[in-house]
C-alpha cells in the first residue's frame, strides 16, 4: 500500500460475521480505538506497542454486526492534526489526489475508503478530524452529536469536543455504519438516548430535500478559497433544483470558535495525555533514578513536537493566574458559540458550508506552521463547540481537488444532515 | 463555634484537619472493581481505574448515597447538583496522573459536629465534604526506603478507585485533645451510619495544620481572626492514621513549635510526616511552592442532580442523639449513656437486652462487665460479635436469678471470653445452679451449731460476727448461695 493508510493490518471478526447489517462488509478503524489484542497507536511512538486488553464500545458493536476490521488506520500523533503528517508513522498519500495530503486526523480512514482498502471506516472527531479528511479524500463523513456513540475505548484528546464516526463511500453507506454504532452506554455516561432512536439514519438517506429549509452562515465563508466557494455554490444550486430553499445567517460568534476550541481542546489534551508516564504500557525509556525525570524523559522520548506542543499551552492555560483568562473564557465563548447556532438553526432545517476553507494542502506544505493548520479548522471547530451532528459530503471539485460541502443539524438532528447530503450523492 | 480558650504561656495552639475516610461500598467509584482488600497485589483493577487509555469512569451512586447520608449527619447544605473535577499533579500511585474529585461544588458544604471534650460539649465548624477516588498504594524497597530513595518502588492498584470522602474542618481545635475527640466522634458517626469500616487498613488518613497563634490575637471567646491565622506560619502533619495517632503526633508537633518559638526561631511552613514508630514527626524537605492542581470541571461525568436525595435517603439515629434518649428512656447517667452509645453495635445491644430485662441490670451487665472484661482483654464488641446470644443468655440467667451475680461474671463471663464455651454449660460444669432453699437453710442451721463463739459475738452485738457466719455459709453451699438471702436467713434463724 504506497499510501501508507494503516499503521497496523489486521483481520478481526465477531463470532457471526455470516449475520447482521454489516455482514461482508469491511471497515477500518482509526488507530485511536482500542482493540483487544490489536495495538493501538494513536500514531505516536509512545504507544507504539501498547495492546490494548478490550474493546472499544464500537468495535464490539462492529464485531456484533458482522463486521471485519481490516486493520488500524493512520492519524495524526494522538488525533492532533489536520494532515496526517503529525503520525510517527509517517504521512498519509490522498487516493483521490496524489501528492496531496488526506487530511486529519483521521486521514488514514477517509483514504482507505477513498482507495478502497476498506468499505467503511471509522474516524473521531474533536474539531473536524473526520470531516476534513471527508472532505479532501472525496468520501462521506459523519460527526454526531456529542453523546450519540460511546466514546469508550476511544484514546481521549478532548473528551469534552471528541465523538467516534463513520465514513463511507456514500451517505447512505456511512448512515448504515452510524445505526450501528450509535446508541446509549453503559460504560460512557456522556452517552444519551436519541429521541428518535427507533429510526434508522440509512432510511433517512432518501435524498428527498424538497420544501428544506438551509441556513448559509456568511461567516464560514470568508476568507475561504475562491474555487471551493464556487464549488460550495454549485452543490447550493443543485440543492436547490430538487426542491431546497436557501437564505443567508449569521454566526456572529464564530470568529472566537478557533481560539476557544485550541484552549479547550489543549488543556483538556494536557490531562488527558498525562497518564503516558511509562509505568503501565507505552514508552518507558527504562531509566533509573528519580520517577519524576523518568516520567519527563519517557514523555519527551515518546511524544512529538505537535503533541508537547499542545500540552504545553494547554498546561499554561490551566495555570493559576491564566485559568480565568484563557480557560473560562474559552467555556463562555464556547456557550455563546452554541446560542448562536440554536438561533440560526431556529430559521433553518440545517446549515451549510464548505467543511474546509481550502483544498487539500500539498505533502509537506503545511507542516512548519501550525498557525496555517489551526485556521484551516474555522469551519468545523464550531460545530464541536456546540456539540452538534454535521456530513462532509463531497460537493464537486476544484483545480482536480476534492472539495466538500457541510450540512450541520440540531442536537440529534442526525436524520436532518443525512436526508439532506444524501440529496448530493 | 463555642471555642474554649486554652492558654498556654501567651499562645495559642490552632488545628485544622481535612479527614479522609473510605467509603464502605460494595463496588470501586468509577468502576465496578470490588473494594474488598485483597492480598494478591493489583487483582481488583480493571480499565477504568488502571488509567488505561481510552477508559472512561462512570459513577457509582451508591459512593454519592453514603456522601448524602454524611452530609445529613453533619447537617450540612447539599446541593441541588452534584459534579467533579480533575485535580493534576503527577505522582506514580496516580493511574491517570489526575485525581477525580470535587473542587467548587462539593456534596457537603457548612457541616458541624458536636464533641465532647472534659465533659464540655462544643461544636466544631466542618467546611466542606467532597467525594474523590483513592489513588493506588506504594511499596518502596531497598535503598533509603523512600520514594527518592528506594532500590526501586512497587504500585498496588487494588486501592485506586476505591471511593473516599475527604472532610475538611474549620481551624476550630485549640489542642490535640480536641482533635482525638473529634476524629472519634467522626469515626463513631460514619459507623453508625454504615458507610465506614474503621477496622480496614488505612480507612482513615488524616492531614492535620498546626500553628501556634499569640493569645493576643483571640477574641474573649476564643475566635481568632482570619488574618492572624493567616500571618502564622503553620505545618501541615501528614500521614496519621488513627484518633490515636492524631493526638500524639500533634502534641509532639504543638511541643516542637513552642520550643522553637521560645528560643526566638522562626516556624517554617512546610509539610511534616508523622512517623508513628518514632513518635515524631519529620521535614519531608520538599520545597515548599504553591502546588497547582489546574483544576477543572471532568467533562467525562455529567453533573448528578441529588436535590431531592436528602430527603429520601434514610440514616439511623446518630451517637449524640440516642445517648440522649438513653438517658431519658433508660433512666441512665450521661457516662453509663455513653458508653452504651459508644458503638452501633453495642448500643443495638443494650438495646436488646434493657427491653426484656430491667434497664439497669442491662447497663450494668452491657457497660460495665462485658465492656469490662472485653476490655481487659483488649478486645471490642466486634470481636465477639457472634457470641452475643451467649451473654444475652448469661444476662437472662442473672435476670431470672438462676445464678447470682458475682459468679456470673467472675467464673462464667470469664470462662464464655477465655474458652469460647457456652454459659449454661459452665453453670452446669462449675455447679453453679443456685442452691435449693432447704440446702441453704440446712447450712444456715449448720453454721449455727458449729459457731457457738461468732453466734454469742452478734448477740453482744458485733456487727462482723454475721459476715463470718454469712461466709461459712457461702462456702458450705459452694458459693452458689445469694449472700443477701444467707444474710436474712441467718438473722431469722438468729431470732
Ligand atoms: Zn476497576
Amino acid at each position: 500500500m504506497s499510501e501508507n493508510i494503516f499503521i497496523t493490518d489486521a483481520e478481526l471478526a465477531g463470532d457471526d460475521a455470516d449475520e447482521g447489517p454489516l455482514a461482508g462488509r469491511t471497515v477500518a478503524v482509526k488507530d485511536n480505538i482500542s482493540t483487544e489484542g490489536v495495538r493501538t497507536t494513536c500514531g505516536s511512538r509512545m504507544l507504539e506497542e501498547y495492546v490494548p486488553p478490550y474493546d472499544a464500545t464500537v468495535v464490539s458493536r462492529l464485531k456484533d454486526a458482522g463486521a471485519t476490521i481490516v486493520g488500524k488506520t493512520n492519524m495524526d500523533e494522538f488525533g492532533m492534526g489536520t494532515t496526517t503528517e503529525t503520525s510517527y508513522f509517517g504521512s498519509t498519500d490522498n487516493p483521490a489526489a496524489p501528492g496531496h495530503v488526506p487530511g486529519g486526523s483521521s486521514g488514514g480512514s477517509a483514504a482507505a475508503v477513498a482507495a478502497g482498502e476498506a468499505d467503511l471506516a471509522l474516524g473521531s472527531d474533536t474539531g473536524g478530524s473526520i470531516r476534513c479528511p471527508a472532505a479532501f479524500c472525496g468520501v462521506v463523513g459523519i460527526k454526531p452529536t456529542y453523546g450519540l456513540v460511546s466514546r469508550y475505548g476511544l484514546v481521549a484528546y478532548a473528551n469534552s469536543l471528541e465523538q467516534i464516526g463513520p465514513f463511507g463511500s456514500t451517505v447512505e453507506e456511512a448512515a448504515e455504519l452510524l445505526d450501528v454504532i450509535a446508541g446509549p452506554d453503559e460504560r460512557d455516561a456522556t452517552t444519551r438516548q436519541a429521541p428518535d432512536s427507533n429510526a434508522s439514519y440509512a432510511a433517512a438517506a432518501d435524498g428527498d430535500v424538497d420544501g428544506l429549509s438551509i441556513g448559509v452562515p456568511t461567516e464560514l465563508l470568508e476568507g475561504a478559497d475562491e474555487g471551493v466557494v464556487d464549488t460550495f455554490w454549485d452543490a447550493l444550486a443543485d440543492l436547490e433544483e430538487q426542491g431546497a430553499e436557501y437564505h443567508e445567517v449569521s454566526l456572529p460568534s464564530v470568529e472566537h470558535a478557533v481560539e476557544a476550541y485550541y484552549v479547550i481542546a489543549m488543556s483538556e489534551a494536557s490531562s488527558n495525555l498525562a497518564r503516558f508516564d511509562g509505568v503501565r504500557y507505552g514508552n518507558s525509556g527504562g531509566y533509573e533514578g528519580n520517577w519524576n525525570d523518568a516520567f519527563g524523559r519517557a514523555r519527551e522520548e515518546g511524544f512529538g513536537d505537535e503533541v508537547k506542543r499542545r500540552i504545553l499551552l494547554g498546561t499554561y492555560a490551566l495555570s493559576a493566574g491564566y485559568h480565568d483568562k484563557y480557560y473560562k473564557k474559552a467555556q463562555d465563548a464556547r456557550a455563546w458559540v452554541k446560542q448562536d447556532f440554536d438561533q440560526a438553526l431556529s430559521s433553518a432545517d440545517v446549515l451549510a458550508s464548505p467543511t474546509m476553507p481550502v483544498p487539500p494542502f500539498e505533502l509537506g506544505e503545511s507542516l512548519d506552521d501550525p498557525m496555517q493548520m489551526y485556521l484551516a479548522d474555522a469551519n468545523t471547530v464550531p460545530v464541536n463547540l456546540a456539540d452538534l451532528p454535521a456530513v462532509s459530503v463531497p460537493a464537486g471539485e476544484t483545480d482536480g481537488l476534492p472539495v466538500g460541502l457541510q450540512l450541520i443539524g440540531p442536537a440529534f438532528g442526525e436524520q436532518q444532515v443525512i436526508r439532506a447530503a444524501s440529496a448530493l450523492d | 463555634m463555642t471555642a474554649q480558650t486554652v492558654q498556654q504561656g501567651d499562645l495559642v495552639t490552632v488545628i485544622g484537619l481535612e479527614v479522609h475516610v473510605q467509603l464502605e461500598t460494595n463496588t470501586k467509584i468509577f468502576c465496578g472493581c470490588p473494594t474488598e482488600p485483597t492480598e494478591e497485589p493489583n487483582e481488583n483493577v480493571c480499565p477504568v481505574c488502571l488509567g488505561l487509555p481510552g477508559a472512561l469512569p462512570v459513577l457509582n451512586e451508591a459512593a454519592v448515597e453514603s456522601a448524602v447520608k454524611i452530609g445529613k449527619a453533619i447537617d450540612a447544605d447539599i446541593p441541588e447538583e452534584t459534579r467533579f473535577h480533575r485535580k493534576n499533579y503527577y505522582y506514580p500511585d496516580l493511574p491517570k496522573n489526575f485525581q477525580i474529585t470535587q473542587y467548587d461544588e462539593p456534596i457537603c458544604q457548612h457541616g458541624e459536629l458536636e464533641i465532647s471534650v472534659e465533659g464540655q460539649r462544643r461544636s466544631v465548624t466542618i467546611e466542606r465534604a467532597h467525594l474523590e477516588e483513592d489513588p493506588g498504594s506504594l511499596q518502596h524497597v531497598g535503598g533509603g526506603g523512600g520514594i527518592d530513595s528506594a532500590e526501586y518502588t512497587l504500585v498496588n492498584y487494588n486501592r485506586a478507585g476505591v471511593p473516599l470522602m475527604e472532610i475538611v474542618t474549620a481551624p476550630d481545635f485549640r489542642s490535640p485533645a480536641e482533635v482525638r475527640a473529634f476524629l472519634a466522634e467522626l469515626e463513631e458517626v460514619l459507623e453508625y451510619l454504615g458507610v465506614f469500616d474503621a477496622g480496614r487498613d488505612g480507612s482513615l488518613r488524616v492531614d492535620a495544620n498546626l500553628s501556634m497563634i499569640s493569645a493576643e490575637e483571640a477574641d474573649e471567646d476564643g475566635t481568632i481572626g482570619l488574618e492572624a491565622l493567616e500571618a502564622a506560619n503553620r505545618t501541615e502533619v501528614k500521614n496519621i492514621s488513627s484518633h490515636k495517632g492524631a493526638e500524639k503526633a500533634l502534641v509532639y508537633e504543638e511541643t516542637r513549635q513552642k520550643n522553637a518559638i521560645q528560643r526566638g526561631r522562626a516556624i517554617e511552613q512546610e509539610t511534616r510526616h508523622w512517623d508513628e514508630s518514632r513518635g515524631i514527626t519529620v521535614s519531608m524537605r520538599s520545597k515548599e511552592e504553591e502546588k497547582d492542581y489546574r483544576y477543572f470541571e471532568e467533562a467525562d461525568l455529567p453533573p448528578l442532580r441529588v436535590a431531592g436525595w436528602k430527603a429520601e435517603i434514610a440514616i439511623p439515629e446518630l451517637p449524640s442523639a440516642r445517648r440522649e434518649r438513653f438517658q431519658a428512656e433508660y433512666d441512665l447517667s450521661d457516662e453509663a449513656a455513653s458508653k452504651l452509645t459508644s458503638t452501633k453495635q453495642v448500643a443495638d445491644f443494650y438495646e436488646d437486652v434493657a427491653l426484656e430485662y430491667d434497664p439497669d441490670l442491662a447497663a450494668t451487665w452491657v457497660a460495665d462487665e462485658l465492656l469490662g472484661e472485653l476490655n481487659y482483654r483488649d478486645m471490642e464488641i466486634t470481636d465477639v460479635e457472634g457470641r452475643l446470644e451467649d451473654v444475652h443468655r448469661l444476662v437472662e440467667l442473672v435476670a431470672e436469678d438462676e445464678i447470682t451475680a458475682k459468679n456470673a461474671k467472675e467464673v462464667v463471663l470469664r470462662e464464655m471470653l477465655d474458652d469460647g464455651s457456652d454459659p449454661d454449660a459452665v453453670v452446669e460444669a462449675a455447679g453453679l445452679g443456685k442452691t435449693g432453699e432447704d440446702e441453704v437453710q440446712q447450712a444456715v442451721v449448720e453454721a449455727i451449731e458449729e459457731n457457738p463463739d461468732a453466734v454469742a459475738d452478734h448477740e453482744a452485738g458485733e456487727g462482723g460476727a454475721i459476715n463470718f457466719l454469712v461466709g461459712q455459709v457461702m462456702q458450705k453451699t459452694g458459693g452458689s448461695a445469694d449472700p443477701g438471702d444467707v444474710n436474712q436467713l441467718l438473722r431469722a434463724e438468729l431470732e
